[in-house]
């Protein structure tokens, strides 16, 4: 039973929520603005760390990942080494083939 | 006494982190269906690194960050609906899922639309016009078609998951000490929203 509720400690407040669609928006309006602007090769990483952080966001409070059990977080952990791994072999492979 | 404690405890036994554990494992699979697309856009985009940006110079901006604001504000009435649940406030939290749903419905329109003015221009998988272009734009039609095509599918999908959490709402079996369907849902509808987060930059924001 404890654990049903164990993340209710951990309410989130609606001003929370608001604070961080608020900080979301902002990031789409500077990946807007920033793509505007000529970076040369650094544009694309500019819009993906951008995107990494708008979903650094939505995964810890929107998704509360943040209050979950750390299980969790080795999970989404190893997902996303996966994706890399899978991603890094495919380009060793296109580049030096 | 003790045994009266048990079957009181077996009545009301539940494993919501067991549920939503389960939710997040299939929301893994999701990760890897589109991080193989994602995969394939990064090889092709790197081989037709300017087939890309001319193909991508014609996609309309302004709907894509339409869009985008449509559903992060869709992410967040999800969160607030929950929020209001846990607090035992139903029928903001039936409103906020009312919201989100006209949200999504107005993503798909945008979606339409702009996906019938590309159809206008003749350029749809297959077309003539469309295969007459160099490969790097064939390409790029492609992947934008597939990948925006299977996430729209996800908003539709999700939409019908909320819209029947809703209904569990209304009815009160989802509801201020059971909430574990709605939370699931909203994971979902979070997911799409982080895949469109990554579509976004990758279609129409390369100059």
């Amino acid at each position: 039973m404890q654990d049903n509720h164990s993340h209710e400690n951990h309410e989130i407040s609606y001003s929370t929520y608001l604070l961080v669609w608020v900080s979301l928006i902002a990031f789409t309006s500077i990946t807007v603005a920033v793509a505007g602007i000529n970076l040369g090769d650094y544009t694309l990483f500019v819009a993906l760390c951008i995107a990494a952080l708008k979903s650094g966001l939505v995964i810890n409070i929107f998704m509360h990942i943040k209050f979950e059990d750390p299980i969790f977080k080795v999970f989404i952990g190893i997902s996303i080494f996966t994706l890399i791994v899978i991603f890094t072999l495919t380009f060793f492979d296109y580049f030096y083939r | 006494m003790s045994n009266h404690t048990a079957e009181l405890t077996h009545e009301v036994h539940r494993d919501d982190v067991g549920a939503r554990m389960g939710m997040w494992l299939f929301l893994f699979t999701e990760l890897l269906l589109f991080g193989g697309m994602f995969l394939v856009y990064a090889v092709y985009r790197h081989e037709f690194i300017d087939q890309f940006r001319i193909a991508a110079m014609a996609l309309n901006t302004t709907v894509g960050a339409l869009n985008t604001i449509i559903l992060l504000t869709s992410s967040l009435t999800v969160a607030l609906s929950i929020a209001a649940l846990q607090k035992g406030n139903k029928s903001l939290s039936i409103m906020l899922l009312v919201m989100t749903n006209i949200l999504a419905v107005a993503f798909m329109i945008n979606k339409y639309f702009e996906w019938s003015e590309k159809f206008q221009h003749g350029i749809y998988p297959g077309s003539e016009t469309l295969l007459n272009l160099p490969d790097g734009q064939i390409l790029f039609y492609g992947l934008y078609y597939v990948m925006t095509g299977l996430h729209g599918l996800h908003v539709i999908i999700g939409l019908i998951f909320l819209s029947i959490v809703m209904v569990f709402i209304f009815t009160g079996s989802v509801n201020k000490d059971s909430y574990v369907k709605l939370e699931n849902a909203g994971l979902y509808w979070h997911l799409v929203d982080l895949i469109w987060i990554f579509l976004f930059p990758l279609f129409y924001l390369i100059q």
